[in-house]
């Protein structure tokens, strides 16, 4: 086996994971909230994005089947925000969590009652097919994952950077009450947030279903984002990515030359490892409070 | 409200503060030593396996609740406990030995995991422990010599003076409920552990544990040694949890990596904040909701399947997700879990009829970020 090869699948494979970070990085940025539900909100999106594409379904064509699983997803997180997470602001934080942790067993039952727990595919219309650089064999579906996470990201920095929406993000997030008294709305700016980051997982879930099936548990990957938000630095949205990515690439690394049985337990102990020389993650963001 | 004009020094080291709430107390322990009385063999595992998680939550809620410590990965000390109290039950040593020995081994892994803890805080915590826990799932089947691998093992029954403690042991006629004694000896452990604790809340122990967990920052600034208490607050909790891990070995009998799924470091968690953080009544509440409310939504769905004539009828997932829905009201309407909502009625009571509704409303509140400490 090629490591190059290897590596093309890590990469991959690392842009799900960083897609499904920064949806928790968003989050956490903007309201101190630990999204637990985002990997099911990952599921959902593919989910979502299968019913309109598949012909057994709706049967829509890709592209706007997956635009419009987008937009409903993001009303789909701005509604949950406003509706439920809105009403335990400032609380404590574990309160929200719970709460996520609860959303996240509620998502899994809709959807397995929805579209049953077997593992189904979406119809990826450039699936099978491959083209080679040097000895290295790229998917098709490989090239459309990265290169999506590439447009998705710059669009997202633009965002962040430019718009007046994005400045006004960036202002709440990093302190809400004066952003409050410079006249940002900022309960109306953390359900555009979830609704932001509930485009981003379902984005991340189509990528996710481009390259294998899906099912209702689909969602417990959410744990593995975790670790790659954790080692970015939780806070830091390149971190994210780099997270995802550094995750992505170890796996399948660690599939192949460690021995069997140790191979699942690299992305952990790697986080581990950066915690423990860094812990607060390798982009960090935390400064310590002067009394 | 009950003003306690205080005379003397033993006032405050009293354990009941009054009266009244010794008697309160004292019902509540007639109650629990007389269950095998009253309850039926099903409920009365139940209980056991509630009064089992309560120890456990004891445990969490040292580390949680007073000293501010997130752990996601509880289930690992849970198995740590229980794998050691099999390994010395099958090599031959008393329970009343591998008992505390099986404890007192998850609480030095616990200590060992809090030095590279002790830098971390928050939501990073929550995640390294997270991954401890999910890396104790495969290490528990790498080490197939001592776990039994994937398969399991099977724990032989407790003997304490030629007495059977098993979960299914006989009982006194007339009177025959089996598991009996093993429910009073989780009773004990419990009630010990409760003593344990409310002694330890008022050491200087427990009021370095507080301090840091108010702020870390001040604690340090009083001279609070704030590594060490960290590291003794880990190890006092895994300690208890490992506990709850041995006696949870025995009600399972057998059991594989699967009783320490990374669902049940959550479930844990779930149990201290549905409780209440910060209050020994918390980690029992919250065992009482966590270990009973499936129960009852077993028994609700069976009645109402019955009545409805639909014969042996399942949704799956239907369980979890009526639970969960349960707790998404809950933490709504209650974010500072059931010791919060008991505090309330029982002033409301005490006050009658001065209590006022906006008594315990909080201060319009904005975000306190994390990312400054």
């Amino acid at each position: 086996m090629d490591p190059f090869q290897l590596l093309v699948g890590g990469i991959a494979n690392g842009c799900v994971y960083g897609l499904v970070a920064l949806g928790f990085v968003l989050i956490y940025k903007a309201t101190e909230a630990v999204n637990f539900a985002q990997g099911d909100l990952m599921m959902l999106g593919a989910f979502v994005t299968m019913t309109f594409v598949n012909q057994e379904w709706w049967g829509f064509p890709f592209i706007p089947g997956f635009i419009l699983a987008m937009l409903v997803m993001g009303l789909f997180s701005y509604l949950l925000e406003f509706v439920v997470i809105r009403r335990l602001f400032g609380q404590p934080q574990f309160a929200v969590v719970i709460l996520t942790i609860a959303i996240g067993f509620i998502l899994r039952f809709i959807a397995g009652s929805i579209w049953g727990h077997d593992p189904q595919s979406l119809e990826f219309p450039l699936a099978g097919q491959s083209f080679h650089i040097g000895s290295v064999v790229v998917g098709y579906d490989e090239a459309f994952v990265i290169l999506v996470t590439a447009v998705l990201t710059s669009l997202l920095y633009l965002f962040f950077a430019r718009t007046r929406l994005g400045i006004a993000m960036q202002a709440s997030s990093q302190n809400q009450l004066a952003a409050y008294y410079m006249g940002i709305p900022v309960k109306r700016i953390s359900s555009l947030i979830w609704a932001l980051s509930g485009m981003t997982a379902s984005v991340a879930g189509v990528l996710f279903a481009a390259k294998g099936a899906i099912d209702p548990s689909t969602g417990l990957l959410g744990i593995k984002a975790f670790a790659a938000a954790v080692i970015g630095g939780f806070g830091s949205l390149p971190g994210a990515l780099a997270g995802g990515l550094i995750i992505g690439i170890i796996e399948p690394m660690a599939q192949f030359f460690a021995p069997s049985g140790y191979s699942q337990i690299a992305p952990y102990a790697v986080m581990l490892l950066v915690l423990i020389l860094r812990p607060n993650g390798l982009f960090s963001q935390v400064f310590q409070k002067k009394v | 409200m009950r003003i306690h004009f205080k005379t003397d020094y033993q006032q405050d080291l009293r354990l009941f503060s009054d009266l009244p709430t010794f008697i309160y107390y004292l019902i509540f322990f007639i109650a629990a030593a007389s269950a095998p009385l009253w309850l039926g063999e099903y409920l009365l595992g139940e209980m056991t396996y509630v009064l089992i998680w309560v120890i456990a939550g004891l445990g969490l809620m040292i580390l949680v609740g007073h000293t501010g410590q997130v752990s996601l990965g509880h289930g690992a000390f849970l198995a740590c406990g229980a794998y050691m109290e099999y390994n010395l039950i099958e090599a031959g040593v008393p329970f009343l030995l591998a008992f505390p020995l099986s404890g007192l081994f998850a609480g030095i892994i616990g200590a060992l995991v809090a030095i590279p803890a002790l830098k971390m805080s928050g939501i990073y915590l929550a995640i390294a422990t997270l991954a401890f826990g999910i890396i104790v799932e495969d290490v528990i089947i790498l080490l197939e010599h001592w776990t039994g691998g994937v398969e399991g093992v099977y724990v032989s029954s407790i003997m304490i003076f030629g007495i059977d403690f098993d979960r299914y042991a006989g009982g006194l006629e007339p009177y025959a409920v089996p598991g009996h004694n093993f429910y009073w000896l989780c009773l004990a452990v419990a009630l010990l552990s409760t003593l344990f604790y409310r002694n330890l809340l008022r050491s200087p122990t427990g009021r370095a544990f507080i301090a840091i967990r108010d702020s870390e920052v001040s604690a340090r600034a009083m001279g609070v040694n704030v590594s060490r208490y960290k590291t003794l607050a880990f190890g006092l909790s895994c300690f208890f949890t490992g506990l709850s891990g041995a006696l949870l070995a025995h009600f399972l009998s057998a059991f594989n990596y699967e009783a320490f799924l990374i669902l049940i470091s959550i479930q844990l968690l779930l149990m201290v904040t549905i409780g209440g953080l910060g209050s020994i009544h918390g980690a029992w509440f919250g065992a009482l909701i966590i270990g009973l409310l499936p129960v009852l939504i077993v028994i609700v769905r069976e009645e109402i399947s019955a009545a409805a004539g639909l014969g042996n009828f399942t949704i799956p997932g239907l369980d979890q997700a009526v639970f969960a829905g349960f707790l998404i009201i809950f933490i709504m309407i209650e974010p500072l879990g059931i010791y919060g909502r008991w505090l309330k009625i029982r002033t409301w009571f005490q006050l009658f009829p001065l209590a006022k509704k906006d008594m315990f409303k909080r201060h319009k509140s904005y975000l306190k970020t994390e990312r400054m400490r």
